[in-house]
C-alpha cells in the first residue's frame, strides 16, 4: 500500500449530477452487487440445494428400504412426490438463516449505515433486498425441488412406486415447494429488517416454523384444528403436500395465508428501518 | 454549506446533543473538535439522517440530507465507527454503493488508486488493518465527488505517512471550493490542518472561531507544572482558588498543571499549608490546555454558579475521558 503523499485532485470523469439519481432499478442493482459478492450466499444457497435434494433422497431410500414391513396404513398415507420433497424442513432453515442474514449482517457490521447513506429513503433498499433475495431463493428453491423430485421417483421405480411428474397435483407440489421457499426466504428478510439483529431474527424464524407448531399441540385439540392449519408451516404446506393432514387449507388458500405473513413481516420491517436511527 | 439550526438528540433522559445551531461555510477545512463522548459523531450522523434529531433540523447544500436525489453526489461522509461489511471485497463495497446512484464502476477504480488500496482492493475488507478501513471510508466518501466532505476522526489508527496524507488531501479538498467538516478530539490536530473551529462540549456548542483568534486567546493563558508528593492535598487547595484548573499529569500521580494561578501563588499556598514542592515550571498553556479551559467555562455556564465543587469535577473527568 503506497501512499499518495501528495493529494491529487479527485478527477472529475462522472456523469452530471440529474443523471445519477438514486432510483430502486439502482438500488436493486446495488443489492445484487452485494448478494453476490459475500462468500455466505454461495455456502447457504449451496447448503439449501444439498437439503433439499439430498436429504431427500436419503428419505427415499430409506422408505424403499422399509416399505416392505409398513403396515397398511402406513402404506396408504404414503405419497411419492410428498416423500422426495420432504428435505424442505431443513432447507428453509438455511434459507431462513441467509434470508435474516441480508439485514442483520449490515447491521451487525455497519454497512446499514453506508447503505442508508447512499439511499436515504431507506425503504427501495428493504424492497430491492426482498426482490433480490426472492428470486434468488425463487431460482434455487424451485431447480432444487425439481432435482429431488426426480431423484426421489428414480430411487422409487425400482419398486414401481414412483410418480409421474404428469400425475395430478404433481407440478403444483414441486414447483409450490419453490414458492413457499421464496416465502420462507422473504419472511426471513423481513424479520431481519425488523429485528436487526441475526440471533433475535433466526431465534424467531425458527420458533415461527418449528416451536409454534409444538406449542399449539399442547392446546386442546378444539383449539388446535382452528389454528393449527394457519400456522405458516402448515400453511405454506398445503400447497407442495398431495397428501397433507386432515383439515389442511386448500393448496392456494394456504398459500395465500403464508402470503399474509410475508406481508407482515416486510411491513413491519419497512416501519423499522425507516423510523429507528441506522 | 452544512446549517444545523437548533439540533438536539436526546436517548432518553440522557441529552447527547442540545440546541446545537452552527454553519459550516465551504472552502476551508472546518474543525469539530471536543472531546470524547461531547456528541460529535452523534451530530454527525443526524446531518446524515441516520440519526433522526428530537428537534431542530439540519441541511446540507440547502437541502434535507435524504431530500437530495443523488445523496452521495453532494455529500461524502466518513464516520468513525466502520461502515463495511466484513466479509465483502473493498471493491465490491464501492461497486455497490457506485451501484446505487449508477456511477460508472470506473468511479470505483479511481477512488481507490486515489486512497491507494489498488494492492488490496479484492481483498475482504475484514482483513483490513484499521488505517486500510480508514482508507477505504475516505474511497466511500469521496465516491461521488461530493460537495461537502464530513470526515469523523479520520486520522485515527492511520501511520504518520497517513496522516500527512489525510491532512493534504483535507486542505486540497477545500481549496477545490469544498465544504469540509472534520471532527477530532485533538485539539493540536486540528490546529494544523483546520481554518475554522466548531467546539463542543456535552452537546453544547462552546465555540464558534476562527484556529487563529483561538490559538491567540490560548498563548494568553500561562500554565505552571507542579511536582509534589502532596499531590492531593494541593489539588484540592488549588481548587477552592478562584479561577484556578488543576489537569492531572497522565503519567504520575505526583505532576499535575495548574492555570489561572501563577508560581509565586503556588510557592505561597504550599508553604501556608506546610507542603512540600519539587518542581514548580511556569509554561505557556497547550492548545490542548486551552481546549480544556474552553470545556471548563461551558459547564460554568451551563450550571450557572460559581466554580462550584461539581463544576470542577465534571471539568476533571472530561480530562480524564480525553486522556483515555
Amino acid at each position: 500500500m503506497s501512499a499518495v503523499l501528495e493529494a491529487t485532485p479527485i478527477a472529475t470523469t462522472l456523469p452530471p449530477e440529474a443523471e445519477t439519481r438514486v432510483t430502486l432499478v439502482r438500488v436493486l442493482k446495488s443489492e445484487w452487487i452485494k448478494f453476490r459478492s459475500l462468500r455466505s450466499t454461495y455456502w447457504t444457497l449451496a447448503a439449501g440445494i444439498v437439503l433439499t435434494v439430498g436429504f431427500g433422497a436419503l428419505l427415499c431410500w430409506a422408505m424403499l428400504d422399509h416399505f416392505n414391513q409398513l403396515h397398511a396404513d402406513e402404506r396408504a398415507s404414503f405419497n411419492p412426490t410428498d416423500h422426495s420433497l420432504r428435505g424442505y424442513y431443513l432447507a428453509q432453515m438455511a434459507i431462513g438463516v441467509l434470508g435474516v442474514l441480508m439485514f442483520t449482517g449490515e447491521y451487525s457490521t455497519g454497512m446499514i449505515r453506508a447503505t442508508v447513506s447512499a439511499v436515504p429513503k431507506r425503504l427501495p433498499v428493504l424492497w430491492a433486498k426482498a426482490l433480490v433475495f426472492g428470486a434468488a431463493t425463487w431460482v434455487v428453491g424451485t431447480l432444487s425441488a425439481l432435482a429431488a423430485f426426480f431423484i426421489g421417483q428414480a430411487i422409487f421405480s425400482s419398486k414401481h412406486l414412483g410418480a409421474s411428474f404428469g400425475d395430478p397435483g404433481v407440478p403444483r407440489a414441486v414447483f409450490g415447494l419453490g414458492l413457499y421457499l421464496t416465502a420462507i426466504g422473504l419472511i426471513a428478510v423481513g424479520l431481519g429488517a425488523l429485528l436487526r439483529n441475526t440471533a433475535a431474527g433466526i431465534a424467531s424464524l425458527f420458533g415461527l416454523l418449528l416451536v409454534l407448531p409444538l406449542l399449539v399441540e399442547a392446546l386442546p385439540s378444539s383449539w388446535q384444528s382452528d389454528i393449527s392449519p394457519y400456522l405458516p408451516g402448515a400453511a405454506g404446506a398445503a400447497l407442495f403436500t398431495l397428501h397433507g393432514d386432515p383439515g389442511q387449507l386448500s393448496p392456494w388458500v394456504g398459500f395465500g395465508v403464508l402470503c399474509i405473513y410475508v406481508v407482515a413481516a416486510l411491513v413491519g420491517g419497512a416501519a423499522v428501518l425507516r423510523r429507528r436511527d441506522a | 454549506m452544512i446549517e444545523a439550526v437548533g439540533l438536539t438528540k436526546r436517548y432518553g433522559p440522557k441529552t447527547a446533543v442540545e440546541d446545537l445551531s452552527f454553519t459550516v461555510r465551504p472552502g476551508i477545512v472546518t474543525g469539530f473538535l471536543g472531546p470524547n463522548g461531547a456528541g460529535k459523531s452523534t451530530t454527525m450522523r443526524m446531518l446524515l439522517g441516520l440519526d433522526a434529531p428530537t428537534a431542530g433540523h439540519a441541511t446540507v447544500n440547502g437541502r434535507r440530507y435524504a431530500d437530495h436525489p443523488a445523496p452521495l453526489r453532494e455529500v461524502g461522509a466518513m464516520l468513525e465507527a466502520r461502515a463495511v461489511h466484513t466479509g465483502r471485497s473493498a471493491w465490491n463495497h464501492l461497486a455497490a454503493l457506485a451501484a446505487t446512484h449508477g456511477l460508472p464502476m470506473r468511479r470505483v477504480d479511481e477512488v481507490v488508486d486515489l486512497v491507494g488500496l489498488h494492492e488490496v482492493a479484492r481483498k475482504r475488507a475484514g482483513a483490513f488493518s484499521l488505517g486500510m478501513g480508514q482508507r477505504l471510508g475516505i474511497a466511500s466518501a469521496l465516491l461521488g465527488d461530493p460537495a461537502t466532505v464530513i470526515l469523523d476522526e479520520p486520522v485515527n489508527g492511520l501511520d504518520p505517512e497517513g496522516i500527512l496524507w489525510i491532512r493534504n488531501l483535507m486542505k486540497s479538498l477545500a481549496a477545490e471550493g469544498r465544504t469540509v467538516l472534520v471532527s477530532s478530539h485533538l485539539m493540536s490536530e486540528m490546529a494544523l490542518t483546520a481554518e475554522h473551529l466548531i467546539v463542543v462540549g456535552r452537546g453544547r456548542l462552546i465555540a464558534d472561531t476562527s484556529v487563529a483568534e483561538f490559538t491567540s486567546r490560548a498563548s494568553v493563558g500561562q500554565a505552571v507544572r507542579v511536582r509534589t508528593p502532596d499531590s492531593v492535598r494541593l489539588g484540592e487547595l488549588l481548587r477552592e482558588q478562584p479561577g484556578v484548573v488543576v489537569t492531572p499529569d497522565q503519567d504520575s500521580a505526583d505532576v499535575f498543571d495548574v492555570s489561572g494561578a501563577d508560581s509565586e501563588q503556588i510557592g505561597r499556598l504550599a508553604a501556608l499549608n506546610q507542603l512540600v514542592l519539587f518542581e514548580l515550571t511556569p509554561h505557556q498553556a497547550s492548545l490542548e490546555e486551552a481546549f480544556m479551559e474552553l470545556t471548563k467555562d461551558a459547564v460554568e455556564y451551563q450550571t450557572g454558579t460559581a466554580r462550584t465543587g461539581t463544576a470542577q469535577r465534571t471539568a476533571d473527568e472530561r480530562v480524564k475521558e480525553t486522556a483515555a
